[in-house]
């Protein structure tokens, strides 16, 4: 079924009787030709593409609990693409790009809103490292300003200007970027994937992957085995359990991010904004709700649920930054878990074993890479080979030291990304 | 989450600094190899479940401790030092 | 509409407050929603979606269609519940969400529309032409979405956060809660009682029963007072429980002082983190409503809160109610309607076989539908006879009541389903240390919910090893419950399930059918739960439908997740004190008040305040200030405070075996007396830190480190030290408060230097690098032959009280000599002269290698990072590796954070050679210079590049050098 304006009106005026299912429930086949664990933004996205774009239909999506679960709906549902060292810039450009284009690709209406993204420094130091990001993202291809204070308080007018601890020195300013509403970037993919033939099986956790001389023939799941000469593994915060099945000890420290959401309020905050001095970023949805986070708990957690003293610092950060919003009243808050890395960049790679590829160490960047993590991600499973945007993604980087990508610069201590 | 010094007794964990696993007390030799090396540095158990790891009472006394804590449900087992503790970590 | 009664409402104490501009009485003990339904106003707000006309429907927090917006300017607070907003004279009060008023809303015609609006219609729409969903649909929905309005200015009221600490906490008290609490108090555990009611007492202060001999309410108020008067116990009326954390920590909302006009310094809100040994959930229950058609008319309120009104505010919620439940509780709130003599039109019981004794109308059947636009005018009752319509202006409904179990959920436990009450119980254990007693628990009778309390209270006593005595439980209410499940009754027309987000029955229907059968997918997809109530009135009842839907049960279809917080929290609140320059704690240098004096402007450096320069009259711009003071040091002596960075006293016979480990480059072999320049790297080879240490005795070092590193650096040490080499005797202690030390460079600083000394130095005594104790004034103090600026210098440390008086000192005489202070501007450009790094170079992606400093990587030791940092890849040749630029293009300027090129390639990514980390304008050299990082740096000595700067429009091209541009012989701070 193709969603249109006209589809709207007639299924209004004739009682909303003809919605179909976005996606079947199928059984699982007992073979596929390629197999995807993990029904989130990632693996929905991965499937999606081999399908589209490599012509595979015999695909299937296994899903521990419900789709897009995972990280995908729970995050600050933040689109950019503003990250400066080689390997991150081409890729997040290119999933920029395909976000562009996401709402007529899938026919499903993401919300992806290009409402511009500032970070705001507060050093000349801080400055000259974002002008450095800036200018790098200006290479690429990409758009980014570099806005002195008066030019921050022209489009942001309610930060504390006046008072506060850490001054606005100014701001790099990313019009292209913005947001998405999450679910929907699940859904659609989804969607997609289910009218191209995948299966996407929910409720079916993998228990153990197949190997025999060196390549993957399958896996075995509560719903059964299942046989499959190709296996990506696109399970974010749970890679290293999923990879011990292979027997696979992964660079991967999974650890819990809080993100908060306010009641609804009438249109306040129009763009993305961070702080530069304490962990704070925000936006607000469509529906009202001022959507905002902060930095890793930064203890081990499989929890999907935080503490308060990351809680709380993140609410003194907002009023540090922007005290015209201590009226607004957190309504939920909520944990993901995040699969960290130890230079803070993912792995898109073969491993060791024919017919195996992993996909993780997406730290909490993971959503904007939604659109090129599954291109790429089905790039490599289809033809054996790394995709160009993607060819900076590889495992063995940690053990030669060889094209590490540490945006932070904090180095191998996971937590720290 | 509250950690139970044992120095400084039960303290929220707002006063203590996380590091990882615990296995970063057992350093390897100089030429054990790039495997053993980049296992060291970078590879990691991630268990769900217990796990022991390395906190600094950094608000507090300064002592680094082994916390033997479950990653699902933060439940705290034990708590040592970790100058006494080097060693037990298999 | 008022009654007679002898509720909670002071008629003694009258108030005005108005809403929506127009003005009303009420009385102190009202709140805003009592005092509204006294003045017979009905429409109170608007949904979200089709801006439906809605009224207060319940009596507490849950409240999903009676928000307000009080307070004007700053003081505007949107979104409050007009059912926990306590009344005070002079309260303005205003609907929200409507336009242009409450009554005539233009956007009620959503509602028309609604065919069109079912549950996720915008992922279907919206898309076409692409560029109009951020110009026209995006603006459009923004603007009509939301609630209340912020008012745009920053906060001006006062919030406070605070700690506590107790052997049990009670949340709730009813009369679980003061059971419990009672209980323990009794047998001196040290108590928290929070009630995020004004009063405690619970539903006691709603009903009309009796516990003991007395009224409910009386009972209460005799076990608060007790309570209150013992000092093992405190009491916190007005605090909702917001969230259960990890080791018995728990979030709590304090409404200090929201409802007192002028609260003077006390604070609006306080959020509490309280650390309780173990904990009684005695939170109570909420009703819940039922679906059925147009079941959101103003009229329409829970049985319970009709009951609240009655019997605790003598309020009458209509003159003709209607009285429709599943459940005993119904036939209670027509009782309680007879005896406050408000006529009860109907009572409907959708139970089989239900019957009353009450002398009232009695339908045994289900309401089908209502009528009345603004205002419930008839209900349409279905019976096995017919339908039957009956006059109505208010509705009291009643699906059965769901245990407040929240916070028992908090840590992601999954509740019970109970069949016998048709309600989720919590599961014991899923929150460590607390357990649920009362209605919270699913016992649903005042006799059981004291029993529970006192059992719950006992049992957490013999947990904290305390005695308990034997609990005094009077006698209650114990009637039976009796519930048939009742979801939603079948029928055309649109049934709501979640009031304040508009979704019906239809739209959880629709979402199952479109495969959004996972409770978690209907919950996103049609935003049932996601409103301010966070599915309060809403979730057990969607799950239901989802349920029948799916052809499943409820326990099979589940709960989604329950999370933080309980009820919203205001960001002021909880990231109270942070506002302005609270965020950070301040850092001051012992010279700060001197430099202040001195005009200088102070700028961050990390938590510290540092000089930026210092203006002398006559200078316009910082620039001039800078080249001034760079021309001290290069020509005659400058004096800059150096105290904010981090020292840290090293002692110990191992104390040399530790540095050895800790730096690339050996100190073991460091003579007494004698400082050296040392290199740190992480464990993963890349460069950490630097700084100089000096031997300032056999077993004893004294480490400096960077500014921004300090506290890095010494958790590092600790953690070598207690870690890795417990094997060592050596200890560390943090210095940097302790001293104050100031940098005394320049050709005459020996000159300036000596001046201050009790026994002079020369050269020979104190060559470049020496170190040692000296005495100023007879004060014991410590000299360092270091620079930072390549010149001839000191740093003088003296302990931090004497650091004001030193500055102050070496300033006037420096400013003898032709020279004065420098602040870091000067400091910045006079290192960038002498190539020397800080954190623009050692950013966390260099190696030793990077830098130029691979010769001070030992190779007779092992060290932390060496291993990793010889890893193939972090010692290629074609690394971006530290370099000098000077600008030799028309363009005569060099910025930070502009990128290499080489000279004939376009400026694009693939073409990227590096980038410049520090710039500055020589005044010694005359030209800008400027510290990069370039691909095979090292080897391109002599080179020409490209540098673009797209960003700040700046593009010239650069001679590749030596990072060191002056003096690099280094003879200068040897002289």
């Amino acid at each position: 079924m193709r969603f249109s304006a006209l589809k709207i009106l007639t299924e209004g005026l004739t009682g909303n009787k003809g919605w179909k299912p976005h996606w079947r429930d199928p059984e699982p086949k007992a073979e596929y030709d390629a197999i995807v664990i993990g029904g989130g933004g990632h693996g929905l996205s991965t499937a999606y593409y081999l399908a589209k774009n490599h012509g595979l239909r015999n695909v299937a999506v296994l899903e521990k609990g419900y789709i897009g679960g995972g990280n995908v709906g729970r995050n600050t549902t933040i689109v950019r693409a503003n990250y400066f060292l080689p390997g991150n810039s081409e890729f997040y450009s290119h999933s920029l790009k395909l976000w562009e284009g996401l709402e007529e690709d899938l026919n499903y209406n993401v919300m992806h809103s290009q409402r511009g993204l500032i970070n705001l420094f507060h050093s000349d130091g801080q400055r000259d490292a974002f002008a450095r990001r800036g200018n790098a993202m200006i290479n690429q291809g990409d758009d980014a300003i570099l806005l002195d204070r008066d030019g921050v308080r022209e489009i942001l007018p309610y930060l504390d200007f006046d008072n506060a601890r850490f001054p606005i020195y100014g701001g790099l300013y990313h019009p292209r970027g913005g947001t998405a509403r999450h679910d929907a970037v699940a859904w659609g993919y989804a969607r997609g994937a289910d009218q191209r033939g995948v299966d996407l099986i929910q409720n079916c956790e993998v228990t153990g992957i197949d190997i025999e001389n060196g390549r993957v023939t399958g896996v075995q799941t509560t719903r059964g085995a299942i046989r499959a000469k190709k296996v990506g593994l696109v399970v974010a915060g749970r890679s290293s359990q999923v990879a011990a099945m292979a027997g696979m000890r992964l660079p991967i420290e999974s650890h819990v991010l809080q993100a908060f959401v306010t009641e609804g309020l009438k249109p306040v905050i129009d763009h993305v904004i961070s702080f530069g001095m304490g962990h704070f970023y925000i936006s607000q949805s469509d529906k009202g709700g001022l959507v905002f986070g902060g930095d890793l708990d930064f203890y081990a957690s499989y929890a999907q649920r935080g503490n308060l003293p990351m809680a709380e610092h993140v609410m003194e950060a907002g009023m540090a930054l922007m005290p015209a919003i201590g009226k607004a009243r957190v309504l939920r808050s909520w944990g993901g878990i995040m699969d960290m890395s130890p230079d803070g960049s993912p792995v898109i790679d073969a491993t060791h074993i024919d017919g195996l590829f992993l996909n993780c160490g997406w730290c909490y960047g993971g959503f904007k890479a939604v659109p090129a993590s599954g291109w790429c991600m089905a790039h490599l499973m289809a033809t054996n080979t790394p995709h160009e945007h993607a060819a900076g993604f590889r495992l063995d980087r940690f053990e030669t030291g060889r094209g590490l990508m540490d945006e932070e610069g904090t180095g191998a201590q996971h937590n720290l990304h | 989450m509250r950690i139970d010094c044992p120095c400084c007794g039960s303290r929220d964990i707002r006063e203590f600094t996380y590091k990882g696993d615990a296995l970063a007390l057992e350093r390897p030799d100089p030429d054990a190899g790039d495997a053993v090396w980049n296992d060291y540095v970078h590879n990691r158990d991630n268990p769900a479940g217990p796990t022991r790891e390395l906190w600094y009472h950094e608000m507090g006394c300064a002592a680094w401790l082994v916390v033997t804590r479950d990653t699902v449900s933060h439940e705290i087992k034990a708590v040592e030092l970790a100058s006494a503790a080097k060693g037990d970590v298999a | 509409m008022r009654i007679d009664g002898n509720g909670l409402i002071d008629r003694a104490k009258p108030l005005r407050f108005s809403f929506d501009g127009h003005a009303y009485d009420g009385y102190h003990g009202d709140t805003l929603a009592s005092a509204l339904l006294a003045n017979d106003i009905r429409l109170v707000g608007r949904s979200f979606k089709y801006h439906r006309p809605r009224g207060i429907m319940t009596a507490g927090s849950e409240e999903p269609n009676a928000l307000v917006t009080v307070g004007q300017g700053a003081a505007q607070d949107p979104n409050l519940r007009a059912t926990t907003l306590e009344l005070y004279d002079g309260l303005e009060a205003r609907s929200q969400n409507r336009w242009p008023s409450l009554d005539w809303d233009l956007l009620a015609l959503n509602d028309l529309a609604a065919p069109f609006f079912g549950a996720g219609f915008y992922y279907k729409t919206f898309m076409w032409p692409r560029a109009f969903w951020e110009k026209l649909y995006e603006p459009m929905i923004r603007r009509a979405a939301g609630l209340g309005a912020l008012s745009g200015q920053a906060n001006a009221d006062r919030y406070e956060k605070a700690f506590a600490h107790c052997d049990l906490l009670v949340i709730g008290a009813g009369p679980a809660g003061l059971m419990a609490a009672l209980t323990a108090a009794r047998a001196g555990a040290d108590v928290i009682l929070a009630d995020e009611d004004a009063v405690m007492g619970g539903r006691l202060n709603a009903e009309t029963e009796e516990v003991g001999e007395e009224a409910g309410r009386d009972w209460a108020a005799g076990v608060v007072a007790e309570l209150r008067a013992m000092d093992n116990v405190r009491l916190m009326p007005r605090t909702t429980i917001t969230g259960a954390y990890d080791g018995g920590t728990y979030g709590a909302l304090e409404r200090v002082a929201m409802h007192v006009p002028n609260p003077g310094p006390a604070p609006r809100e306080c959020f509490w983190r309280i650390t309780a040994r173990r904990a009684i959930l005695a939170a109570g229950a909420l009703e819940r409503p039922v679906a059925f058609r147009d079941n959101d008319r103003p009229g329409i309120m829970m049985a319970g809160a009709v009951r609240a009104y009655l019997n605790r505010w003598n309020v009458a919620p209509g003159r003709s109610v209607v009285v429709f439940g599943n459940n005993d509780g119904a036939h209670r709130t027509a009782a309680d309607l007879l005896a406050a003599g408000v006529n009860v039109a109907a009572l409907v019981d959708a139970r089989l076989g239900a019957a009353t004794t009450l002398d009232v109308p009695f339908y045994a059947g289900q309401i089908c539908g209502t009528e009345g636009r603004k205002g419930l005018e008839a209900v349409s009752i279905a019976t096995m006879s017919g339908i039957e319509k009956v006059q109505a202006d208010a509705l009291a409904v009643s699906g059965g009541w769901n245990p407040s179990l929240h916070l028992a959920c908090h840590m992601g436990g999954r509740p019970d389903w109970a069949p016998g009450i048709a309600a989720f119980v919590p599961r014991p254990g899923m929150v460590p240390g607390l357990a649920a007693a009362g209605a919270a628990n699913g016992a649903f009778s005042t006799a059981r919910c004291l029993a529970e309390g006192a059992g719950a209270a006992q049992a957490a006593l013999a947990d904290l090893g305390l005695k308990p005595g034997q609990p005094d439980i009077p006698r209650a209410e114990d009637g039976a419950y009796d519930i048939t499940p009742l979801w939603s009754v079948p029928g055309k027309g649109r049934a709501w399930l979640d009031f304040q987000n508009d979704v019906t029955v239809k739209d959880v229907n629709l979402a199952a059918r479109e495969a959004y059968r996972s409770v978690e997918h209907m919950k996103r997809y049609t935003t049932q739960g996601m409103a301010p109530d966070q599915g309060k009135n809403s979730n057990v009842n969607a799950l239901a439908v989802l349920a029948d839907a799916t052809g499943r049960t409820i326990p099979e279809t589940g709960t989604t997740t329950y999370r933080p917080p309980y009820v919203p929290v205001s960001i002021a609140a909880m990231g109270a004190g942070a506002q302005g320059k609270g965020f950070a704690p301040e850092r001051f240098t012992t010279s700060h008040k001197a430099s202040v004096a001195a005009g200088a402007p102070m700028i961050e450096a990390g938590l510290w305040y540092r000089p930026s320069y210092f203006p002398a009259p006559g200078e316009t711009t910082w620039r001039q200030s800078c080249d001034r003071e760079v021309g001290f040091v290069r020509g005659a002596v400058g004096i800059c405070d150096v105290s904010t960075l981090g020292k840290i006293d090293i002692q110990g016979p191992d104390a040399g075996a530790f540095l050895d480990f800790v730096y690339t480059n050996m100190f073991s072999t460091l003579k007494v007396g004698r400082t050296r320049y040392g290199l740190m790297l992480r464990e993963d080879g890349h460069v950490l830190d630097d700084g100089t240490t000096a031997r300032l005795g056999e077993n004893h070092y004294l480490m400096t480190t960077t500014t921004a590193a300090a506290g890095l650096v010494m958790r590092h040490l600790e953690f070598v030290r207690q870690g890795l080499r417990p094997d060592l005797d050596v200890q560390l202690v943090s210095v940097t408060e302790q001293w104050a030390q100031f940098a005394v460079a320049g050709p005459k600083s020996r000159e300036l230097v000596n001046g201050l000394l009790d026994t002079p130095i020369d050269n020979e005594g104190f060559p470049f690098m020496g170190c040692g104790a000296v005495t100023l004034g007879g004060i014991d103090a410590r000299l360092f032959r270091i620079s930072f600026s390549g010149e001839h210098a000191y740093e003088i440390a003296v302990p931090a009280r004497y650091g004001d008086s030193l500055f102050r000192t070496l300033k006037t005489r420096a400013e003898a000599l032709g020279g004065g202070a420098y602040g870091m501007e000067a400091l910045n450009v006079l290192r960038i002269e002498k190539g020397f790094i800080t954190h623009a170079e050692i950013h966390g992606r260099t190696t030793a290698f990077d830098i130029g400093m691979q010769g001070m990587m030992s190779r007779k030791k092992d060290f932390i990072g060496k291993t990793a940092s010889q890893r193939p890849g972090l010692m290629e040749e074609s690394r971006e590796r530290l370099v000098g630029l000077k600008p030799t293009g028309d363009v005569r300027q060099l910025t930070a954070g502009a990128h290499l090129f080489n000279a004939d390639d376009p400026a694009i990514r693939e073409n990227d050679q590096g980038y410049v980390t520090s710039v500055g304008f020589s005044p010694t050299l005359g030209h800008y210079i400027g510290l990069g990082f370039l691909k095979h740096g090292p080897e391109r000595i002599g080179e020409t590049i490209r540098m673009v700067d797209h960003l700040r429009g700046v593009e010239t091209t650069c001679e590749v050098c030596n990072p060191v541009f002056f003096d690099p012989e280094g003879g200068r701070a040897r002289g």
